[in-house]
């Protein structure tokens, strides 16, 4: 998306909602300033973003999409989220092969208590999608208005 | 096709100061679905929500969205208020443009645009909605604990004690478990068995306590409120409800060469014994690996000597089936082997012991009837070293001992050099440490008083070596502090070994699918928030099966799970979170990758008759979600090849949908 001629990354973020779901509300809490890019889905767990769901984030249009959860061994139902490590490691792999490069996914872990952490994530992820510029590899054109 | 009522929150100024309220509410009011839209000051106020409940009244709303605040903050506000207006609280849908909104950007135009962006994604799931009920199970009001150690007795008794029914299951003959092996307990120094033999009588004698000794958990089955448990009983061949315990066979058998396990085999028992004299129950046992009557059908002295006809040499295992509402793991702890360890000698030298067998050695029923004295020929010691974390915080050498820090041998080996210095001044005591850890109430005190008024040798380096030299134990160590080797001639060596979980917890925890850490203690549902209940609904975790602790932690957790369990049995009914998978029977093929990767267990699979379109009926096995168990990760949903897997309440479409309402 182009706005005042400056390219507008769009980024989808997964939030799990037990930490990184409530470590995004303490960003906000603490007012740490991050992009409006990203917009946040809340999900019970890491672990139930279907890979499905990221394709299709880059099927309409997305530049950008990132997982939190949160971290190894502090998964609120137990191994949520190593699921999430090994599953996000394959789909990753195959989204750099099809082109979509590394940098415009990212499996990040924020607990509860990161509020810094989520902002400083969401400022250097939008940064680095914004530098590869439009994500066109997998963007449907039937979507496109 | 939904009817969605849109309420935009201004937070006094804390949303509208970035965002543009209104035309969030004007731009919401075109979404597919919604009938209705509007702003004001403070929705979650009095009046807010009464704007809310009459909109639903008068546009007959079948679900809201509210642009708010987090829904960590006030989601159970407004599910209320549209309970109380008639519309299941599940149509409920929170879109968080404070916190993730206008709390973290500045500007209004790109504010008010990633808001209504937010709004959009929140009316598209909405849309997918559908009112959701939680499930109710009833409660079987009756506690199982597993272990008969003191945390097991003192949950069992604070849950007895508020009137509801309680089982132990204990492996061993009798409860009592490691601190009945005990001398003295720290920092208080009363012993053990004067603090602990009274609490083992209150079991004994509760009428809501049933005892299961030399039992195990065989099987269990259902979920929280609701658990099938099969418990083996071991025979024992003695009677119990007609041995008196009176012990004269345990003095007759003609089996003399049993080591004697309670005192750590160094002495022996008779093939047929009660642990120790205040045991409970006090019943007799016959060890079937040595009794030559079951093994060769020539003996029967028991028999013989046991006026009260108690001996059944025919017994068999006998199989308990019983319901449980809640769970309590109490599987302790043990002292880790010490095979591994040869630079100090243990297995090559009878007086290298570790503190366990120290604490048997002082104890006045212990092998040696309380006399201190060398395990090889009975003298006295004069020369003691102590050596502390031997296999603790051991994280280079992981293979032989443990990372983490026991956390008791601290407090014991200070207690064992006090002791010792009290009892016989002519001794030396030295204790070789890496740290001294003593925080606790009245620790660092006990510790000091052991160097300052007993005259301890506390010596900060590590045992490098300890070889047996005649009757004497050489031990090579370093002193850090003065930054030198030592020498020292020893008599006696005692190894603060390491504690790690008891070898039955790995399988216990499979059966009650409740998790466990990499070095086997039970994980809690929250390490900080929730320590007494393991992840697992109606499972939980009493004593050190949790993580190394003393006496006064053990017992406090004890009292904690206690509490937790008596608070679920105090229901007559369980609700659930109605977000839990379900399974579209149709479309499942009995994969089982869903089961596989259930962290709860809460999947199973169950025959179902299906109608064909021949009008014939076919019986085929399907996924079912136990929707009690179920805590709604949606690990199932993604691992399902199929698609048949899905969340209520975070469903596939659903999400999709918040996808597009965002790409868009």
């Amino acid at each position: 998306m182009q706005i005042n001629g400056e390219f507008q990354p769009k980024i989808v973020a997964f939030c799990c909602n037990w930490c990184s779901y409530a470590g995004a509300d303490l960003a906000g809490n603490n007012r740490l300033a991050y992009p409006e890019n990203v917009k946040i889905i809340k999900v019970p767990c890491s672990c139930r973003v279907n890979p499905m769901f990221i394709l299709r984030a880059f099927q309409r249009g997305a530049d950008g999409v990132i997982l939190c959860g949160c971290h190894p061994g502090d998964c609120h139902y137990t191994s949520g989220n190593y699921y999430t490590r090994r599953r996000m490691a394959l789909l990753f792999s195959m989204l750099n092969y099809l082109g979509i490069e590394k940098e415009r996914t990212r499996v990040e872990w924020v607990s509860a208590a990161e509020g810094a952490k989520f902002a400083q994530t969401m400022n250097e992820f939008t940064e680095a999608v914004a530098a590869l510029g439009e994500n066109k590899r997998l963007e449907d054109l039937r979507c496109k208005k | 096709m939904q009817r969605i009522g849109v309420f935009v929150c201004w937070c006094g100024s804390n949303i509208a100061g970035t965002v543009d309220v209104q035309a969030v509410s004007d731009a919401l009011q075109n979404e597919p679905g919604v009938v209705f839209s509007t702003n004001y000051q403070y929705m979650c106020s009095q009046a807010g929500q009464d704007i809310i409940k009459n909109a639903i009244a008068e546009h007959k709303l079948t679900g809201i969205v509210v642009c708010s605040c987090s829904p960590r903050m006030h989601e159970a506000t407004f599910r209320k208020t549209a309970a109380a207006a008639g519309l299941n609280p599940y149509m409920v849908e929170i879109a968080n443009i404070r916190e993730q909104c206008s709390w973290v950007h500045k500007d209004m135009p790109t504010g008010t645009e990633k808001a209504i962006i937010l709004g959009k994604a929140a009316v598209a799931k909405v849309n997918l909605n559908a009112p959701l009920k939680p499930g109710e199970s009833p409660v079987t009001k009756r506690a199982l604990v597993i272990g008969g150690g003191i945390a097991g007795i003192q949950t069992a008794l604070d849950i007895a004690e508020a009137g509801f029914p309680v089982d132990i299951v204990e492996k061993k003959p009798t409860i009592g478990g490691k601190m009945a092996q005990l001398d003295k307990t720290f920092p208080t120094l009363d012993c053990a068995a004067c603090i602990l033999t009274p609490k083992m009588v209150d079991v004994a004698q509760n009428e809501n306590i049933r005892i299961f000794s030399y039992s195990e958990v065989e099987e269990v089955g259902g979920f929280v409120g609701n658990f099938d448990v099969k418990i083996r009983k071991k025979a024992r061949f003695v009677n119990e409800d007609i041995c008196t315990g009176c012990g004269i066979c345990t003095e007759k058998c003609p089996q003399k060469k049993v080591p004697n396990e309670f005192n750590l085999g160094m002495d022996n028992r008779r093939a047929i014994y009660i642990p120790f004299a205040q045991a409970v129950p006090k019943v007799a046992t016959i060890d079937a690996d040595y009794c030559t009557m079951l093994k060769t059908g020539k003996c029967g002295v028991c028999s013989k000597v046991c006026t009260a006809g108690a001996i059944d040499y025919t017994q068999k295992d006998e199989i308990i089936e019983e319901k449980y509402g809640a769970i309590v793991a109490a599987t302790g702890f043990n002292p880790i082997s010490m095979d591994k360890f040869d630079e100090y000698a243990y297995n090559q030298s009878k007086d290298v012991i570790t503190s366990l067998e120290f604490e048997r050695l002082t104890n006045a029923a212990g092998p040696s009837a309380g006399k201190l004295v060398r395990p090889s020929d009975g003298k006295h010691p004069h020369t003691i070293v102590f050596v502390q974390c031997v296999g603790s915080r051991c994280a280079a050498c992981a293979e032989k001992g443990k990372e983490y820090c026991s956390k008791i041998c601290c407090m014991y080996t200070a207690k064992h050099a006090m002791l010792t210095r009290d009892k016989y001044p002519d001794t030396d005591v030295y204790v070789f440490y890496i740290d001294v850890r003593t925080p606790g109430k009245a620790f660092d005190e006990f510790y000091r008083r052991a160097v300052e008024e007993y005259g301890v040798h506390y010596i900060k380096g590590m045992v490098g070596k300890v070889s047996p030299e005649g009757d004497k134990l050489m031990v090579q160590a370093s002193d850090l502090l003065a930054n030198k080797q030592l020498h020292i001639e020893a008599d006696l060596v005692v190894l603060a070994a390491a504690i790690e979980p008891d070898k039955s917890a790995r399988p216990l925890a499979t059966q009650l699918t409740a998790s466990m850490d990499t070095n086997d203690f039970f994980t809690e549902a929250h390490p900080k928030l929730r320590p007494v209940e393991s992840p697992t609904a109606g499972v939980f975790l009493s004593g050190t099966c949790q993580g190394p602790k003393d006496i006064p932690e053990t017992v406090s957790q004890a009292s904690a799970a206690a509490a937790k369990v008596i608070g679920l049995l105090a229901k007559d009914k369980l609700t659930g979170n109605p977000c839990v998978a379900a399974s579209d029977e149709l479309m499942c093929n009995v994969c089982s990758s869903c089961e596989r990767v259930c962290p709860y267990g809460a999947i199973t699979y169950v025959d179902k008759e299906f109608r064909m379109p021949d009008r014939t009926t076919r019986v085929r096995r399907v996924a079912s979600v136990n929707e009690a168990v179920c805590q709604g990760c949606g690990a199932c949903t993604v691992a399902c090849p199929s698609g048949a897997m899905d969340l209520k309440g975070f469903a596939t479409k659903q999400i999709i949908a918040e996808v597009d309402a965002i790409c868009r």
